[in-house]
């Protein structure tokens, strides 16, 4: 109403800026991907594609849950904990076969996203505190069923970590599906309208008499089974069980490649399209500093930078 | 209305006066959000030493008593962002960051020692600040951002984490963690100053009165004409204060720059002071119940390495079982409060 007002130039400016933070993401990957094949030795080849396709697969798997969890006004501080949980649960249950091993994984992280549902939805908990008192029970959690590393010698889940259909890992293709599953989720199902109306305003949805609790429930399940997947996924890359640093900091990835994609904070819009651009830009920029000889500290400093860049555009789009 | 208005907005400091009307369960009710830490820390003390005769030495409180000062002069930090309802995630990085800086710094001096870690880490604070007052970014999110920056900047002086700056155990600087006073290490009193520092400093002048209105309630503290943006930069510059001063006093008493500490620190920072009775939401808390926090945490932490078969894992379920609780208590008080 108020572009009615201002002067062409500045509704140019405005329409401007709108296309950087919807689109910004994707230029990002772009110019990334050229300076990459332009600058960095060996980078077009088939076998680095798969590298980096399979390091992000897990990233993006999490932070799918992630973008669920911050569209409705959340956050899941959990996540890392939770793969550390599925991680160990598999080492624990492999005995009686690997399909029970991989149901207890995921039963691990139902539960977990359940005590966060029920701490946000029910209790009225922030979603911050909530699942951090999860995210340190769940590391501790793990650790107490599986105090330390251990090999994961099982055929199916090997083949799982490592095999491939036409040259594409199994890792990518799952992810794949998943992405395009909550995006389907989220766009065309009654559930997905009502996270996002949720993610709005919860008292407006409340006064709407939607269903505000069971759907919040539901939020931190979808978000807890999706990070057991992504720990049942990196067990069988490793072909290990490490719960002392599996998913370490993984809150922190997936919640970068949220916001990257374009996600904002203040709830109400989930971009799955940005969430999958969000986690390849930055898996590209780090194996970009990685190939350059930039030392790790690097990485980080770039990383932070790109979180709070990444924020500040999206900082217009949260006002309107 | 009119209640929700006096909960949302206390005047000044916490509120020991309840409304004309409170019923005895509303006073019970806040009595419990404000001392329950403090009942919940002696009834645990009173069980541990019944239970363990290693609990009640003079080795084992000295040495929760010095684990439990630097985690106390974070959370001390971290109280004034939570009572302007923010949070700072950086301090773990911070810590880290401060004591490698000191330890770096102490070949120069105590002088470089302390002020080199202060401003640097003051500096990210007030970085932390202006992008959350100026920019209105979230505070979850800027000061995640400054988890992560903090650490590479601690890695790129650190040659990638490699080399470990050690402290001259003769210089004054190692003595300020080293030496004691009346049989208490120098840090815990340290500490405790800077506690009465930080309690006067919240209760009693014009800035404390300004972290509780903008905590309450942002919008009207603006309209009072309350300075809302300076306020929030000063705390979490303070924050990033507190974190480098106890990462330099940490230093001190370890005569190094270890470079691997403070991860999981800014959570445990939250949960002392959550546990210490100030609320998420803002506008409530008090410097005390953090220190009441830090205490029940360490103690906590104390009797699960006490009890041999039991390792740290199980710390890990407890503190995070425990914060639940805590925090489901302090809903449903609140709750209740404001509903009666």
């Amino acid at each position: 109403m108020s572009e009615l007002t201002l002067g062409r130039a500045a509704v140019d400016r405005d329409r401007l800026l709108r296309l950087l933070q919807d689109y910004g993401v994707y230029l990002g990957v772009a110019v990334l991907l050229l300076v990459n094949i332009a600058f960095t030795p060996h980078f077009l080849s088939a076998e680095n594609f798969r590298t980096q396709a399979v390091q992000v697969a897990p990233v993006l798997i999490v932070a799918l849950g992630m973008a669920l969890a911050i569209g409705s006004e959340g956050v899941d501080l959990s996540v890392g904990s939770v793969m550390a949980l599925a991680t160990s649960l598999i080492s624990l249950y492999l005995g009686y076969g690997a399909w029970i091993a991989l149901i207890a994984a995921l039963v691990g992280g139902v539960l977990v996203g359940v005590a966060n549902g029920a701490l946000v939805a029910f209790i009225g908990v922030q979603p911050i505190v909530a699942t951090l008192a999860l995210m340190v029970a769940g590391r501790g959690l793990a650790l107490v069923l599986l105090p330390q590393l251990k090999d994961v010698r099982d055929p199916g889940l090997r083949s799982l970590g490592t095999g491939d259909v036409l040259g594409i890992p199994y890792l990518v293709l799952i992810a794949a599906a998943l992405a395009l599953l909550v995006a389907f989720v989220v766009r065309r199902t009654t559930f997905g309208r009502q996270l996002l109306a949720i993610g709005d305003s919860r008292p407006a949805a409340q006064l709407a008499g939607l269903p505000v609790r069971r759907v919040l429930v539901l939020v931190y399940v979808l978000s807890g089974a999706l990070a057991a997947v992504a720990g049942v996924l990196a067990t069988a890359r490793l072909t290990a069980s490490d719960p002392t640093s599996l998913g370490n900091l993984m809150e922190l990835s997936a919640i970068t490649a949220v916001v990257v994609g374009g996600t904002p904070l203040t709830g109400g819009r989930v971009r799955i399209g940005g969430t999958v651009a969000g986690a390849v830009l930055i898996q590209l920029l780090t194996a970009t500093l990685i190939k350059h000889d930039l030392p790790p500290s690097w990485t980080q400093i770039a990383q932070a930078v790109v979180i709070v860049l990444a924020v500040y555009a999206a900082r217009e789009r949260g006002k309107r | 209305m009119t209640m929700t208005d006096v909960e949302t907005a206390p005047p000044a400091g916490p509120r020991h006066d309840e409304p004309l009307g409170a019923t005895r369960a509303e006073r019970l009710s806040a009595l419990a959000q404000q001392h329950g830490a403090l009942v919940t820390l002696v009834i645990a003390v009173i069980a541990a030493s019944l239970s363990f005769d290693t609990f009640l030495t003079g080795d084992n409180l000295e040495n929760m008593a010095l684990s439990s000062a630097f985690l106390a002069v974070v959370a001390l930090g971290m109280t004034f962002v939570i009572v302007t309802g923010g949070i700072d995630l950086s301090v773990g990085s911070l810590f880290a960051l401060g004591g490698v800086l000191a330890a770096w710094g102490s070949q120069y001096g105590t002088v470089v020692a302390l002020l080199l870690p202060l401003a640097v880490c003051g500096l990210i604070g007030l970085v932390n600040g202006l992008l959350i007052a100026r920019s209105r970014l979230a505070p979850f999110i800027v000061t995640l951002a400054a988890m992560l920056g903090a650490r590479g900047i601690l890695l790129a002086v650190t040659d990638e984490g490699s080399t470990t700056y050690l402290v001259d155990k003769s210089t004054f600087f190692a003595s300020l963690g080293q030496e004691k006073l009346l049989g208490v290490g120098v840090p815990v009193w340290i500490t405790l100053a800077l506690f009465v520092l930080g309690a006067v400093v919240l209760r009693r002048t014009r800035f404390g009165q300004y972290v509780y209105a903008v905590g309450g309630n942002e919008d009207a503290a603006a309209l009072m004409g309350a300075p809302v943006a300076r306020t929030k930069i000063g705390v979490y510059t303070v924050s990033g204060l507190c974190a480098g001063l106890a990462g330099a006093l940490n230093a001190a008493w370890l005569v190094s720059g270890v470079t691997i500490l403070g991860s999981g620190m800014e959570l445990e920072a939250i949960s002392a002071v959550v546990i210490g009775g100030t609320l998420l939401t803002g506008g409530f808390g008090f410097i005390s119940g953090s220190l009441v926090g830090v205490l029940l945490l360490k103690v906590i932490q104390n009797v699960i390495n006490q009890i041999g078969s039991l390792d740290s894992a199980y710390q890990q379920v407890v503190s995070g079982a425990f914060l639940a609780v805590v925090v489901i208590a302090q809903t449903w008080l609140g709750r209740r409060r404001r509903v009666l």
